[in-house]
């Protein structure tokens, strides 16, 4: 099926939209972490 | 062929059934911004009010997933409902009637969202929320409008369970439990469902006639709807004064509370008694324009309440 120009558009704005929603999920997750760890984030061992 | 009063053309159109073509504000579309707002206004009044601390962060997330999933039940409702929203005048404009987004990928959009926020929520914040949440969204979804929405004139009697339980969700984000006063926001917003959605189903009778929805005005006629908004109205001015007896509404709470139920009561009588032409849809409308003022000023004002009266939502 061949997509035309506006549906191409439409489809790297979705592409874009998901990947900003990935790293904002990511971000999400990883700010809670530390949040929750608080200062035992350090504590592990080496 | 351009097809006027949708603004793409036909083999667009005939290509999006197939493949979709739907931008970022299509699937934003789906998931039904207006009523995701007040979701989670009402969500956020329920953590606020919440005894016990929660980290702002954590707040947040917990508003986050509450958000989404309420978007996660608006596409799938826009996926199953797409037949009957292409009839309805009101919705006909929706991504899917319209063919800027397919069945199957509502479907999808909305099964990744609602796992993606039952699994975060629990995660992130708490399971008895998440627990929650996909209560929320399963009741929305298989009770409200699989079951009830086109078989019974007690549809959004029922069915306004899943819009009332924000507020219970946002409690046990930040107390793990369900508590009398979480139980009593969603009384409010259980009790205001009906004559909210019965002064719209007023005006919009022949919509739903054509769709084939047993919306009360359409199996019990107008008269009979008038006096369900009245009686379910006299049952909510009261009902909204509940949060001043159980200490969870202060003196500004009550005075609105009690203004406001009045000034409900009051327009559900101009419904009730104006029956024909202009005059019974204009006092169905207002009617139905200010439920929505009533909701948002009652729940505002228990926030304001009490975040003047000490932050609830503190850092740990």
């Amino acid at each position: 099926m061949q997509l035309s120009e506006a549906q191409k558009k439409r489809r790297r704005s979705r592409s874009i939209a998901i990947a900003w929603a990935l790293a904002a999920m990511a971000a999400l997750f990883f700010v809670v972490t530390m949040v929750r760890l608080g200062a035992n984030v350090m504590n592990r061992p080496f | 062929m351009s097809d006027n009063s949708l603004g793409f053309t036909r083999s667009e159109y005939e290509s999006s059934l197939a493949y979709g073509s739907g931008g970022v504000g299509d699937f934003f579309a789906l998931m039904k911004p207006r009523v995701m707002s007040l979701v989670v206004f009402t969500a956020l009044v329920g953590l606020v009010v919440a005894p016990g601390t929660l980290h702002p962060v954590i707040a947040i997330a917990a508003l986050i997933c509450i958000a989404v999933g309420a978007g996660a039940s608006g596409a799938l409702n826009m996926w199953y409902d797409a037949d009957i929203d292409a009839i309805m005048q009101r919705t006909a404009a929706r991504p899917v009637p319209r063919g800027r987004v397919s069945a199957d990928e509502a479907l999808t959009f909305g099964t990744v969202l609602a796992a993606g926020s039952v699994i975060t929520m629990g995660m992130l914040v708490n399971w008895v929320s998440a627990a929650l949440l996909a209560l929320t969204i399963g009741f929305y979804l298989f009770i409200y409008t699989m079951w009830l929405k086109r078989r019974t004139p007690q549809n959004i009697v029922i069915g306004g369970a899943a819009g009332a339980l924000p507020p219970i969700i946002g409690w046990a984000a930040v107390t793990g439990t369900v508590g009398l006063e979480s139980i009593v926001l969603f009384l409010i917003i259980f009790i205001w469902t009906p004559p909210h959605f019965w002064a719209l189903a007023l005006y919009r009778t022949r919509d739903y006639e054509r769709a084939g929805i047993p919306m009360l005005p359409v199996t019990a006629g107008p008269d009979t709807t008038r006096s369900h908004i009245l009686f379910y109205s006299l049952v909510l001015a009261p009902t909204g004064l509940a949060p001043v007896f159980i200490d969870m509404g202060g003196i500004a709470y009550a005075v609105l509370a009690t203004v406001l139920g009045v000034a409900f009561v009051a327009l559900a009588l101009r419904v009730y008694t104006r029956r024909k032409g202009r005059e019974a849809e204009k006092a169905a409308k207002k009617l139905f324009s200010f439920s929505i003022l009533y909701l948002l000023l009652l729940f505002a004002v228990l926030l304001v309440e009490h975040v003047l009266g000490g932050l609830t939502v503190t850092g740990a």
